[in-house]
């Protein structure tokens, strides 16, 4: 008797907490809504974790300075743990249940590709945090996004290398699904760019020596440079191994390394490496009369003490998309889903921790090449290329 | 009267009726949504339980399954020209086929073995979906053609909620007509002491082949029933962690119980979207649940509770 009572005691605590937990959803109501789909946990989390602290703290300050139209912004936040399907649910949620009047988020391409059908449907405009292409090309009426494309950052290392007189590279490319995306961009801009690519080699992303590789390229006769899209431990791991083989022509990374943890885990073999990022890396040395310096560094600064953990580009594109949107909100001068996706589409001269954003109607990205900087690695930090 | 005790009418009976009620309780797109989900989940998890509660066979590589036929519905139409009808069959056979290739030497592995023959199964078919960019679309995933029958699009949660409600109560018909059958019989037996049901004339390795295949024709197809759907799909429905999903969803809901499959597959797909509130306690809070629910109802939700009011009757 007793176990049966306690079995179905916790039942009914059971089900008066999940009764509880639905009470509370469907209280709170405030006037302005707008909703993200971030993958907060999981193995994107690296993006969704920024993102949604970013989104999270900038709402709040908004909200502190008296919101937007007199009107405080309500943030509703679900975590897809970096899955399309649940994304997809999620989006759906937004939608129906919550009635937002926009969409920040989506932190990876696969992702936002799944809710980008429901936002088109439902008319609502959504900013999108992911990087693929595909996302805005071709153009769709209300998907806007804030990150650089990979094939910006393959136009930019290209770019750095014919100012360099360097016409003909190898190519060591890891097979995630960052590096496989930017291998096809920067094999695809090559020739335009007036660049060869002479050899073409990738690695698993769990692989810990890239030597056979790397022996390969060297071994390919006329290679003047190599460029290492990747990301995580492996394009550290090439690094080294470029250093090993005292390969003797410059090496190009990706903006995948963009953080501390590959200077230290490539340590002394990283000098000398050249990467396309964004200002945020260098906010501090960016030149005074730089017009992105006030607004990445302000970024920095609030994000570091609010968080106590460093920045990152993947925060900023969140802080770039909300800014984008609650300004096209004001020029609108009011909620209607439809009157703010035309303010977005016509965001001119907004300067964000990614660029100068200037978007039209064939251009919901709005970024040039300016928004990359390249840096190179001296003496372990960060410095601007001039 | 008696008949309507029996599973086999009166279970078949109350989910009729819940899945015909159902879409007047719903207040809008998004309750349709999870209640898909919720239909998409069941119909494999009803095919896992069969081979898990009845046969006593695990397998952590169901979402393979689910994948290729996801994918089969996604890449042959836009690639090849196939229909995508014919797609979603062509995807269930070309699983049925790979389960009985696969099947034949893994399922001679027993417990800790089959689970990690099954689950680098799992994996292979995840690494392949994910490697092979050109015709899947890598890590990104791919969007998927609508359905279409006799020239008419399949579109909107409603149509979508009477597909999935009428798959998965014929799966749910087929599964428990297998189970009153002899190779149920034969299964159940085979899932007390092998070689007890071989002593008796039953053939093992057939059986236990045999369901393996029925349940992974039946991930297949709700692969395909799933893509359609949402009109996109990534390799992570064919991951790990999906596998183990579906795996649970049979544990807690009931092994050896098909509605209580159906129930574990609810509780599991609807819960997460409750706990949304706790934000990032939101999987603490579900573990907690979960482990609440396996100490204090051992045996799954739905054949512990039954239980308990029998118990209480008499």
């Amino acid at each position: 008797m007793t176990r049966s009572f306690m079995g179905l005691r916790s039942v009914i605590a059971g089900a008066a907490l999940i009764a509880a937990t639905v009470s509370w959803a469907v209280e709170a109501a405030a006037d302005i809504k707008i909703g993200s789909v971030l993958a907060v946990t999981g193995r994107a989390s690296f993006l969704g974790d920024p993102e949604d602290k970013t989104l999270r703290m900038y709402v709040e300050r908004i909200n502190a300075a008296g919101g937007l139209l007199g009107q405080k912004i309500e943030l509703v936040v679900y975590d897809s743990a970096g899955d399309a399907a649940k994304a997809r649910t999620f989006a759906t949620r937004l939608i129906e249940e919550d009635g937002i009047i926009a969409m920040v988020g989506g932190s990876s391409t696969g992702e936002t590709m799944a809710m980008i059908p429901l936002f088109e449907e439902a008319k609502i405009p959504f900013i999108s945090l992911a990087g693929g292409i595909v996302i805005i090309e071709p153009v769709k009426p209300y998907t806007f996004k804030t990150p650089h494309t990979d094939r910006m950052a393959c136009q930019k290392i290209y770019g750095d290398m014919t100012a360099r007189g360097i016409s003909k590279i190898g190519l060591i490319s890891g097979s995630g699904g960052f590096g496989k995306s930017m291998r096809k961009q920067c094999l695809s801009a090559a020739k335009a760019n007036g660049i060869e690519v002479l050899a073409d080699e990738t690695y698993g992303p769990k692989d810990n020596d890239m030597t056979p590789q790397l022996t390969n390229i060297r071994n390919t006769a006329g290679v003047q440079a190599v460029l290492n899209p990747g990301f995580g431990q492996g394009p550290a791991i090439v690094t080294a191994n470029f250093k090993q083989l005292s390969i003797d022509v410059p090496l190009y990374q990706s903006h995948g390394v963009a953080s501390r943890k590959y200077i230290e885990l490539a340590g002394d073999a990283s000098e000398g490496v050249r990467l396309p990022a964004s200002a945020l890396l260098v906010a501090e040395n960016l030149p005074d009369d730089d017009p992105q310096k006030s607004i990445v560094v302000n970024y920095k600064k609030a994000y570091e003490a609010k968080w106590n953990e460093p920045v990152s580009t993947f925060g900023g594109h969140a802080y770039d998309g909300l800014f984008i949107l609650a300004e096209a909100i004001k020029r609108a001068n009011s909620l209607e889903p439809g009157k703010i996706r035309d303010e977005i589409e016509n965001t001119k001269g907004f300067m964000g921790t990614a660029g100068l954003v200037n978007m039209s109607a064939s251009d919901h990205l709005g970024l040039d090449l300016t928004a990359f900087r390249m840096l190179e690695i001296a003496k372990g930090e960060w410095t601007l290329v001039k | 009267m008696a008949a309507l005790r029996q599973p086999r009418t009166g279970g078949l009976l109350v989910l009729a009726a819940i899945i015909a009620v159902l879409p007047f309780l719903l207040p809008n797109a998004y309750y349709f949504d999870v209640v898909i989900l919720v239909g998409i989940n069941a119909l494999v998890v009803v095919g896992l339980n069969l081979l898990i509660g009845y046969a006593g066979q695990i397998s952590l590589g169901h979402a393979g399954f689910f994948g290729l036929g996801a994918y089969a519905s996604a890449v042959l139409p836009a690639r090849f020209d196939i229909p995508p009808l014919a797609a979603l069959v062509l995807g269930a056979i070309g699983v049925g086929l790979l389960a009985v290739v696969i099947g034949r030497p893994i399922l001679r592995l027993k417990g800790h073995y089959l689970a990690v023959a099954t689950l680098g199964m799992g994996l292979l078919i995840f690494m392949l979906l994910s490697n092979e960019q050109d015709l899947t679309g890598g890590p990104d995933g791919m969007a998927v053609q609508r359905l279409t029958i006799l020239g008419y699009k399949l579109h909107g949660v409603h149509t979508w909620y009477w597909i999935v409600g009428g798959a998965l109560l014929t799966g749910t018909w087929l599964a428990l007509n297998l189970i009153d059958s002899p190779t149920g019989r034969a299964l159940r037996a085979l899932h007390d002491s092998e070689i007890a049901a071989q002593v008796n004339g039953v053939d093992v390795v057939r059986h236990k082949l045999t369901v393996f295949v029925i349940s992974a024709v039946f991930a297949s197809l709700a692969g395909s029933l799933s893509a359609h759907y949402s009109g996109f799909i990534t390799p992570n429905s064919a991951g790990f962690l999906h596998s183990i999903e579906l795996v649970t969803m049979v544990v807690l809901g009931g092994m050896g119980s098909t509605f209580g499959g159906i129930v574990g597959a609810a509780v599991l797909t609807a819960l997460p979207q409750f706990l949304t509130v706790f934000h990032e306690y939101e999987h603490a809070a579900l573990g907690l649940i979960m482990m609440v629910c396996m100490i204090y109802l051992r045996d799954g939700l739905l054949p512990s509770l039954r239980q308990r009011l029998h118990w209480r009757r008499s």
